[in-house]
């Protein structure tokens, strides 16, 4: 619709980074200057200095963090799938857990970490089961509407070619639900990350949450943010890890997405 | 053995006395009949919305008829799909797929291997005119090329009779025209029994030999039925059969049962 041409890549990275850095720098002015008290709030160069100072306990905590989000995550990715082929293969599964479904992301993650905690332990199990729940529903989603969007005339198509069930899901279904389940994941990594960080804050050991209640509780706010920084690294990291997976998945994407921009 | 002289004469595709619903209590289409005989190009015309997709949909055995048999070389095939090949309007081609798999898609579908498959369609793409595209993905052809790999598609299922609904209609109209025009001649080259159903009637007569002219609402309760029978003669070494008196001839008479 728009004339407006696309901006180069050289102005879609650098607009970006420019805003970012004058934001640090406003932040560390108005710390310097006064405005706002230093035990209030940590500068930029501060948080970087907790960051390095830190980064051996830190490296640590994450590591404990990204087992239970990516052990919490691979499990609710195989539920959500399962589910999700149950409810695609039989409608009255579907039409009896969707609207189950839709009420449990009702439920708050922060409101049900406790009972975990309080019915599992201090050990990596709640932290797991949390990010199990906060995860399989994108999943499930995701999966089921993109089950559903197939095309009817493909199916009757194969059908012509008397495909089984079975080659109609593997050649037909699960292609077309790819796209929206990449989408479903990438939320689902990033809710992996927050929920493992939130079961660790209300109990347990070790991990980033752990970490981050101690330094509060010592009021060292710039080891806070020193881990929200690392918290936000892994998410993007996992969301980039996401979209490598998709590239390598969906090599025809690329191609539609060429032909599109030619 | 009487059956296999039987068997020599019998039509490649018959309907006899076909009647279809959606739901069981509306009709669609009642007592329908049609004849495509061996290499034969067949039309069925009619209006929009008069049931053509669901007689289509029938003599491929994704349905069941009310009443009524479809019968492939005289074999009782009603309700059976994976013995006539169909290619639809759309190319529904596999966005996932390159071309060359996709073009596989029923050699592959019926066990064969994918380096096995892959050899036996490689010889076509030149014939096809799609030499080059073996590795593209579909998105990366043109309408015309995609409809051709779908009609390729349809003939590697290997079954010698094809039902086309409306194949033409997504593409512009100087590359259906082409498009057309290449069909005839490779289903002439082949052997092919087809039939075609469109609303097009222009297309009707320039690639058929006979045209059933199909009538009838549906919807406010008239089920349709074959009105007429048009045969088309193409006159012998004609090149454009479009500008031939036979030509008009033969669609002014499917214009009048069409009314």
């Amino acid at each position: 619709m728009s004339a407006r041409p696309e901006p180069s890549r050289a102005r879609r990275v650098i607009t970006p980074l420019v805003t970012i850095a004058a934001l640090l720098a406003l932040w560390q002015a108005v710390v310097t200057v006064g405005i706002v008290p230093n035990f209030l709030l940590p500068t930029p160069v501060q948080v970087v200095e907790a960051l390095a100072q830190d980064a051996a306990l830190l490296a640590g905590h994450c590591v404990t963090t990204l087992a239970e989000a990516a052990a919490g995550l691979a499990a609710g990715v195989a539920l959500g799938f399962a589910f999700a082929v149950l409810m695609g293969r039989f409608e009255s599964f579907y039409l009896a857990f969707e609207p189950i479904m839709t009420i449990s992301q009702t439920i708050p993650t922060v409101a049900i970490a406790p009972l975990l905690v309080l019915w599992l332990g201090y050990g990596a199990l709640p932290k797991v089961v949390l990010v199990i729940v906060s995860t399989f529903f994108p999943i499930t989603v995701s999966l089921v509407a993109g089950f559903r969007s197939v095309d009817r005339d493909v199916i009757d198509l194969m059908r012509t070619m008397n495909a089984s069930r079975w080659q109609i899901f593997w050649y037909a279904k699960l292609p077309a639900a790819a796209d929206q389940f990449f989408s479903g994941l990438k939320i689902s990594a990033t809710y992996a990350i927050v929920g493992a960080v939130i079961a660790e804050w209300l109990g347990g050991n070790e991990g980033l949450g752990v970490y981050m209640t101690r330094v509060r509780k010592s009021f060292s706010y710039d080891r806070m943010f020193a881990a929200i920084i690392v918290i936000s690294a892994l998410s993007l990291g996992l969301m980039k890890l996401v979209e490598l997976a998709q590239r390598l998945c969906m090599p025809w994407k690329w191609a539609e997405r060429n032909s599109n921009e030619r | 053995m009487a059956q296999a002289g039987e068997k020599n004469v019998a039509p490649a595709l018959e309907a006899r006395d076909l009647t279809l619903s959606w739901d069981g209590e509306h009709l669609v289409v009642q007592g329908v009949d049609v004849t495509v005989a061996p290499g034969e190009v067949c039309c069925l015309v009619g209006r929009s919305g008069c049931g053509k997709t669901t007689i289509l949909h029938a003599l491929a055995g994704l349905t069941t008829p009310m009443a009524g048999r479809v019968l492939l070389h005289g074999e009782d095939v009603t309700g059976r799909p994976g013995r006539v090949s169909y290619m639809l309007q759309k190319d529904l081609l596999l966005p996932s797929r390159r071309i060359i798999d996709n073009v596989c898609l029923p050699l592959v579908l019926a066990g064969t291997k994918k380096a096995e498959a892959r050899a036996k369609a490689a010889p076509f793409f030149e014939r096809f005119g799609l030499a080059g595209s073996e590795l593209k993905w579909p998105s990366e052809l043109s309408g015309g090329m995609r409809q051709r790999a779908a009609f390729l598609r349809t003939y590697l299922m290997g079954a010698d009779v094809t039902l086309l609904d409306e194949p033409f209609s997504a593409l512009d109209a100087l590359t259906r025209t082409e498009v057309r025009q290449w069909f005839v001649g490779v289903a002439k080259e082949l052997g092919l029994s087809a039939l075609v159903i469109t609303h097009d009637v222009d297309e009707a007569v320039s690639m058929a030999s006979r045209i059933y002219v199909l009538a009838g609402v549906p919807a406010v309760g008239e089920p349709s039925h074959v009105i007429g029978e048009v045969a088309v003669t193409r006159p012998a070494g004609e090149r454009s059969f479009e500008l031939t008196d036979e030509y008009l001839a033969a669609k002014r008479q499917v214009m009048a049962l069409l009314g």
